[in-house]
């Protein structure tokens, strides 16, 4: 059984605000019975303040969503359509004291609700801002627009963080590829402008001035700083090693699942600013393709 | 309130009877079978008797066709292999897509191995079409492997007359029988089956012990190599005192086989009986005319059955589900899928597996106990209305994306 919170258990087995609500002027309905879960929110607003006096839900599924359905409604009550919007689903989470990871998606179903019975009472059609992303996983019926927004608001990194939020990628597993593509882009625009090599663009301000190395202590320091990113490479399967110095330009070989990644300007980028930090000047990673031809 | 166990398909308790007959096999009888001395020949006379109490259970001809492994997993992997590296020159494997994981996990692998892999269908009860199988046994087939009883649903396959029309064309027939031993009467020397695999836990003894049953003459390769336990064909010190307590365990299982089909039979019935004319909208899977004894399969519409089984199990009862969030997937089990259940109710399939501990005081607390559960899941489900499901859930809920 999940190790489920007290808080979640409390939830679940004394939901607040369950079954209809007749004054409800915004419904939202997410989810589905062949997915396993679906939630409908119901929300009472006063058009006047636009505040939420009333939240009710009917739930279809597991012990986390019937209490994620129940957390959101204690949520929001009192809330402006304002400040719900602001809710996300780390919020509903954190509420309950947490859910399992592979139960997140739970929380990421309440948050779809409430913006989509939001949208409900202002009239908006909430699906066309949401129809633009491309279906992803046909399984779950998960677009692309959905996984960048939960990948984003929650800093995910892998193909089972997105499947534990979103469900994506839980069914037959042949979106995996897609899922990896979003995660690649995202990661490529959270990686700052600085960061992107070769070529490098100057960096503005210059990191405190460090006690000046001889050449051998600085090779041992851009060894050890190779040393210590090598697991995570090796991890995915990767690796590099250190090829030459030559003053500012540090030449590395790029090796297994690096070589040839759409991700090795990042890479690269990332080191570059490791060693800059750990040794208190400004080089040039590159890769060992871009070594001059010896004379 | 007593906690009431009705999961004794996924593991069982273990027989007072059985524990008492393997402690002295921990601090006292505690040599190596192997031994010369004293010590190691009374395990290894009290080994002869365990061998010969699954011979008995099985209906096997000769206690040497009894192999002790660690767990059923092992059993299932020993046969399959075994009779791909005793026939190199043969390459598929005939299964069923409703084997538990110890069959398809393997033959997953197998296949990424570059071996052949027929996976037969079953069709809305959960029924085998034996033309289907019939059309698949050709000469390049190593090993067919059918499960005897569905561990969801207690389907019962005709694993006897599979396993004729296997040897007919000379073909080895393997059977996952984990569920089945200890629950229907068998006699495999009046069968063609040539190996079977049991698992210990799931009749009341211990985890950790296993049976392979090889027919003799059946050609065989170890899966573990070393000493010359169980005449070489798996090597490792025996677990003396599981082996015992699995012995025992299966002088008791016999001596209750007809217990088993009567009394648990009929308190199964009226457990299920007495949810249906309570509950509509649920129904039963599987082959309800063909199955185990002890299993009960219900699939409640409407309803997620990892919520129903929180629920029970807030009042003491102990179920499980083929639901998907009970398992850590996210979809519903594949036995579940293959049977193609109706999506209405495929998150809400609930198992009742019984045993002989199972009284009919913990039956009447169950069916009191089901029907407001489900009726209070219901209530809070946007696809049920009063008493029924909204008309044309499809379209009254109506998700502004799925």
């Amino acid at each position: 059984m999940w190790e489920y919170s007290d808080k979640v258990r409390e939830h679940f087995f004394n939901p607040r605000n369950s079954g209809p609500l007749e004054e409800a002027n915004g419904i939202g309905d997410v989810g589905s019975i062949q997915c396993g879960d679906a939630l409908r929110l119901m929300i009472k607003v006063n058009p006047d303040s636009e505040t939420i006096e009333d939240a009710h839900f009917q739930t279809f599924g597991c012990g986390s969503a019937i209490a994620s359905s129940s957390a959101l409604t204690e949520i929001i009550k009192g809330m402006t359509l304002d400040e719900a919007l602001e809710v996300s689903n780390q919020n509903i989470a954190d509420y309950l004291d947490g859910l399992p990871p592979e139960k997140m998606h739970c929380s990421v179903m309440g948050r779809e609700a409430l913006q989509a019975a939001i949208a409900n009472y202002r009239g908006e059609t909430w699906a066309d801002d949401h129809a633009e992303g491309a279906l992803i996983c046909k399984c779950f019926a998960v677009d692309a627009v959905l996984i960048e927004d939960v990948v984003k608001a929650n800093n995910l990194n892998t193909v089972e963080e997105v499947t534990f939020y979103t469900k994506a990628g839980g069914g037959c597993a042949s979106c995996h590829e897609g899922i990896e593509e979003i995660l690649a882009k995202i990661k490529a625009e959270r990686a700052g402008p600085g960061e992107v090599s070769p070529p490098l663009k100057p960096i503005a301000a210059l990191p405190p001035a460090a006690p000046k190395l001889t050449s051998v202590q600085r090779i041992k320091k851009i060894e050890e700083v190779l040393e210590s990113v090598r697991p995570m490479l090796i991890r995915d399967h990767g690796d590099v090693e250190l090829i030459e110095v030559q003053g500012r330009k540090i030449y590395v070989n790029l090796k297994g699942a690096c070589s040839g990644c759409m991700m090795e300007a990042s890479t690269l980028g990332g080191i570059q600013q490791k060693l800059i930090e750990e040794l208190g000047e400004l080089v040039q990673v590159l890769p060992v393709s871009y070594m001059p031809a010896e004379a | 309130m007593d906690p009431i166990y009705l999961d004794n398909n996924a593991t069982t308790r273990v027989d007072p009877l059985a524990v008492q007959a393997m402690l002295p096999f921990f601090t006292e009888h505690f040599g190596n079978a192997s031994s010369i001395h004293a010590f190691g020949s009374r395990v290894g006379q009290a080994l002869k008797l365990a061998r010969q109490q699954l011979q008995t259970l099985l209906g096997a001809e000769h206690d040497t066709e009894i192999i002790f492994t660690s767990c059923g997993t092992e059993s299932d992997s020993t046969a399959i292999l075994s009779a791909l590296r005793a026939q190199p020159e043969r390459n598929t494997v005939i299964t069923t897509v409703v084997e538990h994981p110890a069959i398809l996990s393997l033959c997953d692998w197998l296949e990424k191995e570059g071996y052949i892999v027929h996976k037969l269908k079953v069709d809305k009860k959960g029924r085998l079409d034996l033309d289907e199988y019939k059309s698949l046994l050709h000469d390049g087939v190593a090993i067919v492997s059918v499960m005897w009883a569905n561990n969801e649903t207690g389907t019962l396959f005709p694993v006897e007359k599979m396993a004729e029309l296997a040897a007919a064309r000379g073909i080895m027939f393997h059977t996952d029988a984990v569920q089945a031993v200890g629950k229907i009467p068998m006699s495999l020397k009046d069968t063609k089956i040539d190996m079977l695999s049991l698992s210990g836990h799931k009749l009341h003894a211990p985890k950790g012990i296993g049976v392979l049953y090889l027919r003799r003459g059946c050609r065989f390769r170890p899966l573990l190599r070393g000493g010359h336990q169980e005449r070489g064909r798996r090597a490792g010190t025996e677990n003396s005192p599981s082996i015992i307590a699995l012995g025992k365990a299966a002088e008791l299982a016999l001596a209750h086989l007809e217990f088993e089909n009567t009394e648990i039979k009929r308190l199964r019935d009226k457990l299920e009986k007495a949810i249906l004319a309570q509950v509509t909208h649920a129904f039963v899977t599987g082959d309800a005319s063909n199955r185990l004894p002890n299993t009960c399969n219900i699939a409640f519409e409407y309803v997620e059955g990892e919520a129903i089984l929180l629920l029970l199990n807030k009042m003491g009862i102990a179920a499980s589900s083929g639901s998907a969030c009970t398992s850590g997937s996210l979809e519903p089990s594949h036995v579940m899928r293959a049977m193609s259940i109706p999506y209405t109710a495929a998150h809400g399939t609930i198992r009742f597996s019984l045993s002989r501990y199972t009284t009919e005081a913990e039956i009447d607390r169950v069916i009191a106990a089901v029907p407001p559960i489900i009726a209070q899941l219901r209530k809070l489900s946007p696809y049920w209305k009063e008493d029924g499901p909204v008309e044309n859930p499809e379209e009254a809920f109506a998700p502004a994306y799925a």
